[in-house]
């Protein structure tokens, strides 16, 4: 299967978007309340729901959807595929792994069966091979790129300008030290599909500190960044001076502290940062996407 | 702080992750009894790396341990580190039987040793307020405590790995259920008996996925367990607490902690009469290092505080666990005895579905 995605264009390092949207509230992610999780998972049950709300989104300017490699979002690669006119402009930043998935099949079959229940299976000798080389081996390149290959599957024929790695991953190899990791994706990224890498952490000034160690040049990095500095981890201001001082493009996810801090307060301050190449948001409905919108330009 | 890291699963590797990147602490050494991922380890992050845990004992200089092997193993592993006048930081739950968790309780407060056992929950700021409201008596009196706890962990009949197999400490009580009812333990104490225990097979072969059971403590006052990690409708582990007292009611989640409050009592600074709720972003204070939620960090910090400071007193010590260690098995006596007796009608009475496969029935006398 992965042997069939095509190779794209080389690399370019465009500018990103100044909006991308988030999906945390399609899959029953809120850092503020269990309850409204539920309630907003209830609600997205049908893609339909989840299409329409990425229409909205679209509708108003925001054409690249930064979603996690759920199941799930197959179903809207899908639906994007099939309907090539209506989303020409639209793109997918992947962000992967989705880590529960993993961690509960660790639980389940231990780690090495994780890793081998993940590996592309679907009768592509290739890949089927170079899994178990590469378990075999202790071949971390082959493991880590063939579980991207994975990832990247449902994501075959629509554009992929940027893929993440997930802060859980992310922060668990800056914590290990495993730097080398980083390169690998890196470079697999960037050769396979022809994206941008790009790094989610909750750990911004050490992330920052390890990507110029190992001379990751203007690294994309979405962190934390939002005004009472809620998960920033080292401190709001060595969040703000890495922005001021620091070479990379600033990504900002969790502007609104999960709600803690009103709309018009929040993005405010987030663009009055310097350095922000993009801001990340969720939304349930096209006034409040509007309304973060109408924000964002008049304080950009 | 010299630190040796036992045990790479998925607490292991976490826990690594976080300490390896704490300011005051150096990793001296790391052991896993399987090869593969500390060899991976030993080759990119350049960790000193053990396969035998003695031989890391003997030959590295260490302040502490920490131990995330299979629970089972906790005991002797744990045992050896206090005799060697070793900190130690252990994975829930300390061991299998309460006799040995007191009896390594007993060891560490002999040597004057740090010991701590990983039950994160006491270190979400939302679980840590519901226990600052019970000091306060902001509820009264509590009558009643619902703990819960829902996952997606079993959802069909496989499993390889320990955490399937009951005797290495395996299963839902153990591995799930321990966390409510250790915060259960932490609010209302040792309980003086348990009732209307269940254990019960979902998908596994070997362990229970369903927890159920009613603790008594002091006063009257109930707790009820309510456990089952094969629900898929969670998108992850979601603990849950609510407490029922004389003026007023809490409910906590490790997102949020509401409160009704009475207008019997005053309330405590920051709350009011009628409902409050107070957030994570209100209630978290900030880490060092964030990998998969501020408590596992804190209760690392506060372990290596702990251990620095010779400060054997504090949250979650050996002699806390042991009192968890206790309720787990007393659930275990109380689900093994069956259904209790006090039925309207005579014998045969109760059906218990104890496996996914063929039904068995369980006919008990009334006694």
């Amino acid at each position: 299967m992965t042997a069939q995605i095509a190779l794209q264009p080389a690399p370019t390092t465009r500018r990103m978007p100044r909006l991308l949207f988030g999906d945390n509230q399609f899959f029953g992610v809120n850092h503020m309340s269990e309850e409204k999780a539920r309630q907003q998972a209830m609600r997205f049950q049908d893609v339909q729901s989840i299409v329409d709300v990425l229409d909205g989104a679209y509708s108003e300017g925001i054409s690249t959807f930064m979603c996690t490699t759920h199941d799930r979002i197959g179903e809207i690669c899908t639906h994007v595929r099939a309907h090539p006119e209506r989303y020409q402009d639209f793109a997918f930043y992947p962000c992967m792994p989705y880590a529960h998935k993993y961690a509960d099949a660790v639980t389940e079959e231990g780690m090495l069966g994780a890793i081998r229940r993940f590996l592309p299976e679907e009768g592509v000798f290739n890949a089927a091979f170079r899994g178990g080389r590469a378990l075999a081996t202790k071949d971390v390149e082959g493991i880590i790129t063939l579980l991207v290959d994975a990832e990247m599957a449902a994501f075959r024929g629509v554009s992929t300008p940027v893929i993440w790695l997930q802060n859980v991953i992310v922060d668990l190899l800056l914590g290990l030290d495993f730097k080398d990791a980083f390169l690998i994706f890196d470079e697999h990224v960037r050769t396979r599909y022809g994206a941008e890498p790009g790094y989610i952490t909750m750990n911004l000034p050490r992330a920052l500190d390890v990507f110029e160690d190992i001379g990751l040049v203007n690294p994309i990095v979405c962190s934390n960044i939002n005004k009472i500095g809620f998960r920033m981890s080292g401190g709001i201001e060595k969040y703000q001076a890495a922005l001021r001082d620091r070479q990379f493009r600033a990504v900002a996810m969790s502007v609104f502290a999960s709600g803690a801090i009103p709309p018009r307060e929040a993005l405010e301050w987030v663009c009055a940062q310097p350095q922000i190449e993009s801001i990340v948001f969720g939304a349930s409905s096209r006034a409040n996407i509007a309304h973060t919108a109408r924000l964002v330009a008049q304080f950009s | 702080m010299k630190i040796g890291v036992v045990g790479l699963g998925k607490m292991g590797l976490s826990h690594l992750s976080m300490i390896n990147s704490h300011p005051d602490v150096e990793v001296a050494g790391i052991v896993d009894s399987a090869g593969y991922l500390l060899d991976v380890l030993g080759k990119y992050t350049g960790l000193h790396k053990f396969s035998d845990y003695e031989t890391m004992l003997n030959s590295v200089e260490l302040d502490a341990v920490m131990i995330a092997t299979p629970s089972r193993m906790h005991e002797p592993m744990v045992r050896a580190a206090l005799e060697r006048d070793l900190h130690v930081f252990c994975e829930k739950p300390l061991c299998l039987t309460s006799a040995e968790s007191v009896a390594l309780g007993e060891l560490a407060e002999e040597r004057n040793l740090v010991t701590q056992v990983g039950y994160h929950n006491k270190f979400v700021g939302a679980f840590q307020e519901v226990r600052n409201l019970l000091d306060a008596g902001a509820i009264g009196q509590v009558t009643h405590v619902l703990a819960e706890a829902y996952g997606p962990v079993v959802l069909r009949s496989k499993g390889s790995t320990w955490r399937s197999r009951k005797s290495e400490g395996g299963g839902c009580l153990y591995d799930y259920a321990a966390h409510p009812i250790d915060l259960l333990t932490w609010y209302l104490g040792a309980p003086t008996g348990v009732g209307g225990s269940q254990l019960r097979r979902v998908f596994s072969d070997h362990t229970e996925d369903e927890v159920v059971s009613t603790m008594y403590f002091d006063e009257g006052v109930s707790g009820q367990i309510s456990v089952n990690w094969s629900d898929e409708s969670c998108r992850k582990m979601t603990t849950k607490v609510t407490i029922w007292g004389t003026d007023g009611r809490i409910q906590a989640d490790r997102q949020e902690c509401q409160a009704y409050l009475r207008d019997t009592v005053e309330p405590p600074p920051g709350y009011r009469h009628g409902w409050n709720t107070k957030y994570t972003t209100e209630l978290t204070e900030p880490t060092w290092f964030y990998l998969r939620g501020e408590e596992y960090s804190a209760q690392l910090d506060y372990f290596v505080q702990r251990a620095r400071a010779g400060k054997v007193d504090g949250v979650n010590t050996f002699q806390s666990a042991a009192v968890t260690d206790r309720a787990l098995e007393l659930i275990s006596q109380d689900a093994a005895r069956g259904p209790s007796s006090s039925m309207l009608r005579s014998a045969p009475q109760a059906q218990v579905t104890t496996t996914g496969r063929g039904k068995r029935h369980i006919f008990r006398k009334q006694s």
